[in-house]
């Protein structure tokens, strides 16, 4: 904490320095990020200021996601919003829904005189972040798509290969048990077991095209009864030892991996560049499972991590700045730079030609699965969702999660709470717009 | 006998008393102020404190509480009682409140009773007492987050000692998964953290015990126990008193800091008191109304709660 503090408050008397010598206009990026990707945002902030002298860029940590987010809302409520907000996966309905909060990213950068090519950012981010109309609201930044990670030497010592189905994992997890190792971990399995057990499997996730189409009488399908199977035999395998499960708290499920005793563990791509420092043993990657059962299943995941916004209400040498950073940031160099640093997915098709040239992927193939696995077929339920106060549907999702492994709930019942406590959020949602 | 129908004879005369009483202290007051603004001049910091921080939130939250309200503030629908309607029938409330006054008990009456055990038990040292009571209050000066983090790696799954020793009596402990064994480590740390408090006050009140009285109290009484009982304890009454309504107020409000950081951002299926549950829906989830309408609730509970103390708890207490 201390040291974070002291590295924004370093990098803020940097920029204020360097800025009030050449009188450049300000703008400030308020994002949710610590620890490595933290400091590589800082790297950016510091060469978009050194590129140009007309904008400085300030950018500040205000915690996790959830936090900027909220920060973000109250600074806008009292007419002191950021020039930039950073915003999760799970809070996009939240500010888009709110039209005069923000600036569609799209028009702030035509405004400032540049071209803007849908056609120039890779298929898995064109639609998350867009209006009905295919409009880019938000900026994509950090992209990443949730995959498996294997440890290699316990692959090596159980002699199999890892599964790209949920039937090869059954097969091959004893053999991992009888290795010594807990064949399976998952961080955050909202993400990895709700949200993307709908986009790999191509089953539709809510009403109204998954919440797109309206916010009016949107009802979340969280009794589909594949999901429910998929949940059946979670806990059967949680109950056979197959399935390690450590609560909701994303690191408390990564560490058994990292200390090898884990073979498989599901993460984010964006997990990659803080792995390669902590992970006791060789590992790789792969796609994350689908179930080969369900037809049309091993779609493309949704994107998740997190988009910029142009929020409103500044003047139009700031709107300049920040489109021009905007550039900046989508430029191949940069994308590449934050690639391979964090894990995250190059944005554009341009960064990821750029990577593949430069011989990323031979060094790192890890670092390719997350943007191969966004780029897989897509199907019609695999764009996207859009749920208004998905957050907390995310925390009731959490506790019944985590009631299904303690044994205080049964799976059926586990999902018929989420559905009946998720729709009426969904209906308040609609609420609060109406 | 003669006394007692005495004290009911003169009972008419001396419930008077106070009144005739207070008359004459009136004008001894108004004479340390000349002028009638003074006492206001020197309210006023305080006052103004309580109010930027007190009356115009509250004012804020009640109205807020009637509406359902976008985040960003672009629009609000007015829609009476429903925001509380919609927590006071939802079973996910039911829950969290049953927790908070649990959590609330036991953290009160673990936190006063260990605090009071070991004030006397200090008060009792004679070699080594200043450490022995420094090394007891040091830990009053953690931060409720330090101390939740502190907490958490004691009970962490990995590599937490209690989980080890736990273990050792059968005890699988999963805090973080567990909701049972989640809210014994919360409520240890939460005991853990205030027992200092309690005990400097504890303390204090013993060793505002005059001598003489300890004294008459050993010749007239040789069990300790009835001794303490009889004199000390009522002695260390308007103590105790103060003490259990700050107790309450932590266990309801100040533990918040321990609880967020022991939950790691993840309430999940883990006990968590309103307070929390308060700002997870304001704050993470961005509803608004319903979370000022709980918070009023709250506030209710606790204005409530306080009255029934000070009426009729109070009134048995005696101040020296």
């Amino acid at each position: 904490m201390i040291r974070k503090a002291t590295v924004s408050a370093i990098a803020l008397i940097a920029t204020l320095a360097s800025a009030t010598a050449d009188d450049a206009t300000q703008i400030q990026w308020w994002h949710g990020m610590g620890g490595k990707n933290q400091e590589v945002i800082n790297e950016i902030s510091k060469r978009f200021n050194a590129a140009q002298s007309a904008c400085a860029l300030t950018p500040v940590s205000k915690g996790t996601y959830e936090e900027a987010l909220a920060s973000g809302i109250a600074a806008f409520r009292s007419g002191e919003q950021p020039n930039i907000l950073q915003v999760f996966d799970a809070g996009a309905a939240t500010i888009m829904n709110a039209p005069g909060a923000t600036i569609p990213a799209e028009d702030l950068i035509k405004n400032a005189g540049y071209d803007f090519d849908r056609e120039a950012f890779i298929n898995g981010v064109r639609y998350f972040y867009a209006d009905a109309d295919g409009k880019f609201v938000g900026m994509p930044f950090n992209s990443s798509a949730p995959i498996m990670y294997t440890n290699t030497e316990a692959f090596e010592k159980a002699g199999v290969a890892p599964p790209e189905t949920w039937e090869e994992f059954e097969e091959i997890a004893p053999k991992l048990k009888e290795a010594g190792y807990i064949p399976m971990t998952a961080s955050q399995l909202t993400w990895m077991f709700f949200e993307n057990f709908f986009s790999r499997n191509n089953i539709q996730m809510a009403t109204n095209g998954n919440g797109y189409d309206s916010v009016e009488g949107t009802e979340i399908n969280a009794t589909d009864p594949n999901l429910v199977m998929m949940f059946e035999k979670l806990k059967e395998w949680h109950d056979e030892g197959l399935f390690g499960f450590y609560g909701a708290g994303w690191s408390d499920n990564q560490a058994p991996f990292e200390q090898n005793k884990v073979a498989m563990w599901i993460g984010s791509s964006g997990s990659f560049g803080g792995l390669q420092q902590t992970a006791e043993m060789p590992f790789s990657a792969t796609f994350l499972p689908y179930w080969d059962g369900i037809e049309g299943a091993g779609t493309n995941s949704f994107i998740g991590g997190a988009a910029l916004y142009a929020m409103a209400g500044h003047d139009e040498a700031q709107d300049k700045c920040t489109a021009d950073f905007f550039q900046f940031l989508t430029s191949p160099d940069v994308q590449v730079f934050w690639h391979e640093e964090t894990g995250y997915v190059p944005i554009t098709n341009a960064a990821y030609e750029q990577a593949k040239a430069e011989g990323w992927y031979e060094q790192k193939p890890v670092a390719e699965v997350g943007i191969q696995q966004l780029s897989l077929p897509g199907g019609e339920w695999s764009k996207g969702y859009r749920l208004g106060f998905y957050p907390q549907i995310r925390s009731v999702e959490e506790r019944e999660f985590n009631r299904i492994f303690s044994g205080e709930t049964s799976v059926q019942d586990a999902f018929e709470t989420i559905k009946e406590e998720g729709d009426a959020l969904l209906a308040r949602f609609a609420k609060t717009s109406g | 006998m003669a006394e007692i129908s005495d004290t009911s004879v003169i009972g008419g005369r001396f419930r008077r008393k106070p009144r005739a009483a207070a008359a004459p202290a009136e004008p001894a007051k108004r004479v340390q102020f000349d002028r009638p603004l003074l006492p206001w001049v020197f309210l006023a910091p305080q006052l103004l404190v309580v109010a930027i921080f007190f009356y115009w939130p509250s004012v804020q939250a009640v109205t807020s509480s009637f509406y359902i309200e976008d985040p960003f503030g672009f629009g609000a629908t007015f829609v009476g009682l429903e925001n509380y309607a919609d927590a006071l029938t939802s079973s996910e409330y039911h829950r969290v409140a049953r927790f908070t006054a649990i959590f609330t008990v036991a953290v009160t009456a673990l936190s006063l009773g260990l605090g009071l055990l070991l004030a006397v038990k200090a008060d009792a040292v004679i070699r080594g007492a200043s450490s022995y009571k420094t090394l007891l209050i040091a830990v009053y000066a953690i931060a409720p987050p330090v101390a939740g983090l502190i907490g958490m790696m004691f009970f962490d799954m990995h590599i937490g000692p209690f989980v080890t020793a736990a273990s050792w009596v059968g005890w699988d402990m999963q805090v973080g998964i567990d909701y049972f064994d989640t809210a014994f480590a919360m409520i240890a740390v939460a005991v853990w953290k205030q027992i200092p408090y309690n005990f400097i006050f504890f303390l204090s009140g013993l060793q505002s015990v005059p001598v003489p009285v300890r004294e008459a109290a050993v010749i007239d009484c040789r069990s300790g126990w009835r001794r303490f009982r009889t004199v000390t304890l009522p002695l260390l009454a308007p103590t105790a008193f103060f003490l259990l309504i700050i107790n309450i107020t932590y266990a309801l409000f100040d533990t918040f800091g321990i609880i967020d950081v022991m939950l790691k951002d993840k309430p999940a299926n883990n006990p968590v008191t309103l307070v929390y549950k308060v700002y997870n829906d304001g704050f993470r989830g961005n509803d608004i109304g319903g979370s000022s309408a709980q918070s009023v609730i709250l506030m209710a509970v606790v204005f409530a709660l306080t009255l029934v103390q000070f009426r009729f708890l109070e009134k048995r207490i005696h101040y020296s």
